[in-house]
């Protein structure tokens, strides 16, 4: 082999090499950019009084405190929905189940949940939870939407945790004569307590950033009172940028209110994101096996 | 204990969580029979042919006109546009991660693609509504900055995290000694991540990139609000169009209930739906069709 074809073969190693990072560079950039200019042009917008105070002059002025309830509400409701349905789940099939044409159904099941789109899982809702079993539009409708739409992730994460717990956990609590359920429930769980922990709080920062399936089932474009039951309608951030920017009358002059409702949004979807890594880092690193 | 036997006990147990664990599949029944339920009724209104492949979607207009046509072709072409953008980027991202990048790098980098993966959409729609937008309309004198071009780089970078990390898993999971045979072989790094890593990967880098696409085509707020909106068969890049996610968003909220406007909505959601399930089936096929083999197999 002549070497002019070696010194060939290491330049289209070179090339090959910055379009890679041309790539990451890119994602990074996209990333920052995004951030970096949300959070310039919405910090001024950020008060005390925006934080705690409700829209005034039909949503021009004043607070996003309705939303921010609203979203906390719906947080709370799609987890309550999730966490015990994907975590028994997940308890069936990394503990339970034998490779089966049944598992099989049960697995295509799980993965095509996950990627029904979110406007299908807001129609469902509504021709299901808010038209069929008569729920309205509210609060119970929309945390039943979102806890489905985020079922797949807990089961997936909740699995996965499961599956982490050494075997020969279950097999000393075996060997003492420990039933398979209670090896589960005082063995098994609470060593996969962390990984668990880390998959709900990836589901709830996804369904605080959701839009399209409570829009038809859970949020209000205004709401004058915060909701007193779980069958009132109710304001959520992510509705509330979507009606500010597209829906008003006066969409330029609302700008403002429009980017401090988006930060407050990336800041509690990215913390909770953030969270969730930072427990799941920390975890690791203290397991001892 | 008194009545049931322990072994009793753990089959009622057992039979609890196996009904669990099943009411992802009876969900994913009554999604298909809630859709079904609130869109047949259009079809006593027009035909499954003329709703599918008429050209005018005209909902509210007298005599209506249902034909979903526009807004199939306009879903088609920003998922294939905003494909094209982040196959390149998600797979070479995920080569970096998996090959070559410092595993303090990687620590980086991988939380930086789940942050990006957990942008809301509707933050992501803003930023191209108030930012690319405008841009785009001044630096190409368009009429409007709201069009096909828009709404893709917009979808690619939602899809480029979904390609990205199914990527990467199915790239590192290539045995060791497939890399050490190449290099023994005097293959450049290069040369062996093209010719031995990425082939061995492929089953699980094209799932990466059907279950991308799939993101594509069933995301709502992005198109919903800097696709265009306007609901005619595209002749550029740069023109307007209306995807089926947006149409549902957009007019379901201003549609009188179960009128044949509000039937054809559903009626495009079951189209959507039976799309997106098809991307995932073949997702799942590739991927157990093809899994790669370990290296004991050879």
């Amino acid at each position: 082999m002549k070497s002019g074809n070696l010194r060939w073969r290491y330049i289209k190693q070179f090339l090959f090499f910055g379009l890679v990072k041309l790539a990451v560079a890119l994602i990074a950039l996209a990333l920052g950019g995004i951030l970096l200019y949300l959070l310039m042009q919405g910090y001024s917008a950020i008060s005390w009084d925006f934080l705690t105070k409700p829209p005034t002059d039909a949503m021009t002025k004043g607070g996003i405190m309705p939303a921010i309830i609203g979203t906390f509400y719906l947080m709370v409701g799609s987890i309550a929905v999730s966490l015990p349905l994907g975590v028994a789940s997940a308890v069936y099939l990394s503990e339970y189940s034998k490779k089966s044409r049944t598992l099989r159904i049960i697995r295509i099941g799980i993965n095509c949940l996950a990627g029904v789109p979110s406007i299908v899982f807001g129609l469902f809702g509504l021709g299901l939870f808010v038209v069929y079993l008569k729920f309205g539009s509210s609060i119970l409708a929309g945390s039943l939407t979102l806890g489905i739409l985020i079922l797949p992730t807990i089961i997936g994460a909740s699995e996965e945790a499961l599956k982490g717990v050494p075997q020969t956990f279950r097999e000393a609590s075996l060997a003492l004569g420990v039933s398979k359920w209670q090896t589960i429930y005082h063995i098994v769980l609470p060593n996969a307590l962390p990984g668990i922990l880390t998959g709900s709080i990836l589901g709830i920062g996804r369904a605080a950033g959701e839009t399209a399936p409570i829009m038809f089932t859970a949020a209000a474009f205004f709401t004058a009172r915060l909701p007193a039951s779980i069958f009132d309608e109710v304001m959520a951030l992510p509705y509330h940028i979507y009606v500010l920017a597209t829906a008003g009358t006066r969409i330029e002059e609302t700008r403002p209110l429009q980017y401090g409702t988006a930060l407050v949004l990336i800041a509690l979807v990215l913390g909770i994101n953030f969270v969730a890594i930072l427990f799941r880092s920390y975890t690791r690193r203290r397991k001892s096996w | 204990m008194t009545g049931i036997t322990r072994t009793t006990k753990e089959k009622i147990i057992k039979a609890f969580f196996f009904i669990i664990a099943a009411t992802s599949v009876i969900i994913l029944g009554l999604i298909i029979l809630s859709l079904f339920r609130e869109a047949w009724p259009i079809f006593r209104a027009t035909s499954m042919k003329d709703f599918l492949f008429g050209t005018e979607w005209y909902p509210t207009y007298d005599p209506p006109s249902f034909g979903i046509w526009p807004l199939i072709v306009g879903s088609l072409i920003v998922t294939v546009c905003s494909t094209l953008i982040a196959v390149p980027i998600g797979v070479l991202s995920a080569i970096y991660i998996s090959e070559l990048a410092h595993p303090r790098a990687k620590e980086i980098l991988k939380p930086v693609i789940e942050l990006l993966a957990g942008l809301p959409s509707v933050v992501l729609g803003f930023f191209g509504m108030v930012v690319l937008a405008p841009w785009l309309q001044d630096t190409f004198d368009l009429p409007t900055g709201l069009n096909i071009v828009n709404a893709s780089l917009m979808l690619a970078i939602m899809a480029i995290p979904t390609i990205s990390s199914i990527s990467e898993d199915a790239l590192y999971s290539v045995p060791r000694e497939f890399k050490e045979a190449s290099y023994a072989l005097g293959a450049t790094k290069y040369e062996t991540i093209v010719r031995v890593i990425v082939p061995a990967a492929l089953s699980g880098v094209s799932t990466a990139v059907i279950l991308g696409m799939s993101r594509a085509i069933g995301e709502t707020m992005v198109v919903l609000m800097v696709a265009g909106g306007a609901a005619a068969v595209p002749e550029s890049l740069f023109d307007s169009v209306r995807p089926m996610p947006a149409s549902i968003a957009a007019e379901m909220g201003e549609t009188p209930f179960r009128s044949d406007h509000y039937h054809a909505l559903f009626a495009i959601a079951v189209v959507l739906f039976f799309l997106t399930l098809a991307f995932n089936l073949i997702a799942d096929y590739v991927s157990h069709k093809f899994r790669e083999e370990g290296s004991a197999t050879l």
